[in-house]
């Protein structure tokens, strides 16, 4: 474990603004404060949902009632008020539901226009397929009929549940059951809507498949689920955004992800996260409270989380690995990047229970200003999971002045074949750094990009090329004003 | 080239030049010498426009496009791109930057200011390749991380080597000479020289004789708490070696 404080003094300059920080005036249909069996039964009823969802749902929220919000993680924040909270929020629409994107209310298109991610028409003629979620509810998927010609399903949660019952109840649920933790059991219990996504047996899936997830109102907090399932050698690349407007108060995102890779098959889920994440004194921003896990079932698949988290006031996520068939991989490679008042908490978990299993950390933790920016990571070898092997590397940067890093590796070897390697470092970004470059004839904006650039190397190579280049503007425009 | 007239500079506090005159003329090599604490690094820092260091008063003029401007208003990059170039007494550790894609960043940031055409990756890597055999400089420095894992020597011979590819109009060299060994001393020296002609000028910050037998100053001067108090050619040089400072102050 390493513990660093700043101390240097650093000049801020102005801020750039959080461009997505706009609110979208439409008219909704919200349920009123609170959670209880009855919010429950409505939101059940009025998504029409089959009885097998409405009793996991019910099922979850007995157990959640019984659980005690973690404090485990390194964060402090006030408690918060689960009753306060509205637990459905979504466009009002004139009948069952947008039939295609050309439905959906204009207002909203034109959100997702500012927000530079292709709708409607604009799809058709971008090379990626998206589910857009609107604060509750999915707005509706791209590209369908040209995935559906594969055998591709790719459509909202809710949509999978009324088409494909038979694949939800099958593995719902299987890879983070509601028993998970806290907040899994709140999403299981008030999961409103999300994507779905299954691979056929050797399909590879031809576009980047992506979600984009939008907080909209205000008093909402977002629950969405998303599935991914890769059938025996599939394989699909996935992509997830998100974004929320700018407000004083915090509000609540507690998704569940699941993969499940079969063998041979290979998913690569990629996020860049860039969640309102208050205001320079730590007024407002959103609690991404998340969890997210994969399990690679088949001999010789493989799952790759790569994350880019630069928003949120708060993030408590750890994208982890089951590695149950042989020869399966996982991997993680993560920039989290904290300034201001933010605070981050995040690593992943590489469970080894096959054999030939392999997996691979790469994590980067940049922190700025008076934020705390953590690293937590457990790597488990079992007994069954001989000659398994790990390699961990997890480096921390630090910027301007009272900011922390934090590492907490967690390593449990069970089985003597093991090979596992644990690095870790912590450095600098200081304004050496920054004059070199600049007498070089850089400028600031320049230094800073390759700074980061090379600090964050091994995870952005890992990233979609149209996302790494987001990633590193969006970092840079984080960070302009931090480095003194 | 160059005319500094009662430069008054400060870092935090602490007064460190304190009215120094200097004229650099295109084409000449003036030396830099005086004892420990006397202001000469932060000369070159302050040249190059370092944040953390303050002009309190005086006039840094310097020649853009045959005109004489007050530079102490513009950032180092805008500076750098004016061709003013400074190596670093300890070059600074850049890791998972690549020295050639730092170098070629660089090259066309000027380029780009100057109004020429930006230089493509391969056509710069036949133009970096050349220039690191001209100043001697292995070839493997360009694909390593700027500065990481470099001894002390190599690193100031990397410098060299960013001064041939950027070709400034002004170049100060802070203590190009501490830490080499007697071989690449004189490597760095015939680089100079190589580099040297009738439109460029060099300030070099030095602490002893030895780098003069290789590159020989039209001027030396001895600063001493933040001005310059004696000026001669190259002999000034070889009485300092042999009778100190003591004398001159």
């Amino acid at each position: 474990m390493e513990i660093e404080m700043m101390t240097e003094s650093s000049e801020v300059l102005k801020r750039r603004d959080y461009k997505y920080g706009f609110v979208t005036d439409v008219e909704t249909e919200d349920f009123p404060e609170g959670l209880s069996e009855d919010i429950i039964n409505h939101l059940s009823d009025i998504k029409n949902e089959p009885d097998f969802i409405r009793e996991y749902r019910l099922k979850a929220f007995r157990y959640w009632q019984t659980l005690e919000e973690p404090e485990w993680a390194q964060l402090n924040y006030p408690k918060i008020d689960f009753q306060a909270l509205r637990y459905y929020s979504a466009p009002k629409q004139n009948t069952d539901g947008p039939k295609s994107m050309d439905e959906v209310d204009p207002e909203i298109l034109e959100t997702f226009k500012r927000l530079g991610i292709p709708l409607g028409e604009q799809a058709r003629l971008a090379g990626v397929a998206v589910d857009a979620v609107f604060d509750s509810v999915s707005l509706g998927t791209s590209h369908q009929e040209e995935l559906e010609e594969l055998g591709i399903i790719f459509c909202s949660f809710s949509e999978a549940v009324e088409k494909h019952p038979e694949l939800v109840k099958k593995y719902l649920g299987k890879v983070v059951p509601y028993k998970d933790n806290f907040y899994a059991a709140l999403n299981a219990a008030v999961f409103s809507d999300g994507s779905f996504c299954y691979i056929p047996k050797n399909v590879k899936c031809p576009l980047d498949l992506s979600t984009y997830f939008r907080i909209n109102s205000a008093g909402t907090g977002q629950f969405e689920r998303t599935l991914v399932i890769a059938d025996e050698g599939a394989s699909v690349s996935y992509l997830e955004g998100c974004t929320a407007p700018q407000r004083d108060e915090n509000q609540l995102h507690a998704a569940v992800v699941e993969l499940i890779a079969m063998e041979r098959a290979s998913i690569k889920y990629s996020t860049v996260q860039n969640w309102y994440a208050g205001n320079e004194n730590g007024e407002g921003g959103i609690y991404n409270f998340v969890t997210k896990r994969g399990l690679c079932a088949g001999n010789h698949s493989h799952i790759s989380w790569t994350q880019v988290e630069a928003g949120s006031a708060i993030t408590w996520k750890y994208p982890s690995c089951i590695l149950k068939g042989d020869y399966s991989r996982g991997e993680f490679y993560s920039v989290a990047l904290t300034n201001d008042h933010m605070q981050a908490d995040t690593g992943t978990k590489m469970i080894h229970i096959g054999k030939h299993t392999n997996s691979k950390i790469i994590s980067k933790g940049i922190s700025a200003d008076h934020s705390v920016n953590a690293y937590r990571g457990q790597v488990k070898i079992l007994p069954s999971a001989d000659h398994a092997r790990n390699y961990s590397q997890c480096d921390s940067m630090l910027v301007g002045k009272n900011c922390s890093a934090d590492t907490y590796p967690f390593i449990e070897i069970q089985n003597k074949t093991a090979t596992v390697e644990h690095e870790a470092t912590t450095s600098k970004l200081n304004a050496d750094q920054l004059f070199y470059l600049e007498s070089r004839g850089l400028d600031e904006e320049e230094a800073i990009g390759l700074l980061l650039n090379g600090f964050c190397k091994d995870v952005f190579k890992e990233l979609p090329l149209e996302f790494s280049v987001e990633a590193v503007k969006l970092l840079e425009m984080k960070l302009e004003g931090s480095v003194g | 080239m160059l005319n500094i007239s009662g430069l008054k500079a400060k870092v935090g506090d602490i007064d460190v030049l304190k009215g120094l005159d200097l004229s650099v003329s295109a084409g000449e090599i003036h030396a830099i010498m005086g004892p420990n604490g006397s202001g000469k690094s932060t000369l070159g820092k302050v040249l190059s426009g370092h944040p953390e260091y303050d002009v309190v008063s005086g006039d840094v003029n310097y020649e853009v496009n045959f005109k004489n401007k007050d530079i102490t208003t513009l950032s180092s990059d805008e500076r750098a791109k004016e061709g003013i170039f400074l190596s670093f007494q300890y070059p600074v550790e850049i890791p998972g930057v690549p020295n050639e894609e730092f170098l070629r960043a660089s090259f066309n940031a000027l380029c780009k200011h100057q109004g020429v055409e930006e230089m493509s990756a391969e056509a710069f890597a036949d133009f970096v390749r050349s220039k690191a055999k001209d100043m001697k400089v292995d070839e493997s420095f360009l694909t390593r991380d700027l500065n990481v894992d470099l001894s002390g020597g190599e690193k100031k011979r990397n410098e060299l080597l960013q001064m041939a590819v950027l070709s400034p109009r002004l170049s100060i060299l802070d203590e190009i000479d501490s830490g080499l060994d007697i071989d690449s001393l004189k490597i760095v020296g015939e680089g100079v020289n190589k580099l040297r002609n009738e439109e460029n000028s060099f300030v070099l910050i030095t602490h002893y004789q030895r780098l003069l037998n290789y590159i020989e100053p039209d001027f030396v001067h001895v600063l001493h708490d933040g001005k310059i108090i004696k000026t001669g050619d190259k002999t000034l040089a070889l009485e300092i070696e042999d009778k100190g400072y003591d004398w001159l102050i």
